[in-house]
């Protein structure tokens, strides 16, 4: 599936987008964060607040305990500051 | 309940935004207009610097908008939001609502704001007067709590 990240998500990862293979067992959006904070240090700095960061599946909010299956794009960011 | 929602770079004009809600119209009898500014922060800023979601952004504008179509007697509603690079006095969002009375169209188009600040997905970031790039602004939980009080 396709992870997207943005504002200071995406500057602590150095990146804007990636494609992953989530292995067996990661169920759900708090799944996938625990399994991405494996992944080194920049995902740690990013996740290091995990109730801070939000998610979207496929353009939709989505809580950590929402199952990722057959999400196609996993966006992750911090509180939105718009309007 | 016609809903136009668009995502931007370039500034907005209020007065045209209005015409097209409520041109050929006999139906509207209120239109309540919020626009939100670029503030320099006490002459900290240079600019703001919106990042968003693209796609999403739209598509959760245009389901707060639903929201606000079945609660309230809406005839029309506009919400433009700008990205990129704003400066200070410049607009960053217009929200128009428009009903037969008022009571609907002020309060349509707080929830409207409300809804917008805290789940639609922007970002703000900072540019200081003095060249460099600041911080990404963080958000408040004032916001939270004036988007809680519609549920």
């Amino acid at each position: 599936m396709r992870l997207v990240y943005f504002a200071w998500v995406r500057e602590r990862i150095g990146r804007t987008d990636e494609e992953v293979e989530v292995p067996e067992g990661v169920v759900t959006v708090a799944d996938l964060v625990r399994w991405l904070r494996t992944r080194g240090e920049e995902y740690e700095y990013a996740f290091e607040n995990e109730d801070i960061v939000r998610a979207a599946i496929d353009r939709v909010h989505a809580r950590p305990e929402k199952t990722i299956a057959g999400a196609r794009e996993i966006a992750f960011f911090p509180p939105m500051t718009g309007g | 309940m016609n809903a136009t929602v668009r995502i931007q770079r370039e500034s907005f004009d209020v007065a045209a935004e209005t015409s097209a809600l409520t041109d050929g119209r006999a139906d509207i009898g209120a239109v309540v207009s919020f626009t939100g500014l670029c503030r320099d922060e006490g002459g900290r800023l240079s600019a703001l610097e919106l990042e968003h979601y693209p796609g999403m952004a739209e598509e959760e504008i245009e389901r707060i908008a639903r929201m606000a179509g079945e609660r309230w007697p809406l005839l029309g509603l506009t919400v433009v939001h700008r990205y990129g690079l704003v400066r200070p006095g410049e607009e960053i969002v217009l929200v128009l609502t428009a009903s037969a009375h008022r009571e609907a169209a002020f309060e349509a188009a707080s929830f409207l704001m409300d809804y917008l600040k805290t789940r639609a997905p922007f970002w703000k970031r900072e540019h200081l007067k003095d060249g460099t790039v600041g911080e990404w602004v963080a958000a408040k939980s004032a916001d939270d709590a004036a988007a809680g009080r519609w549920s």
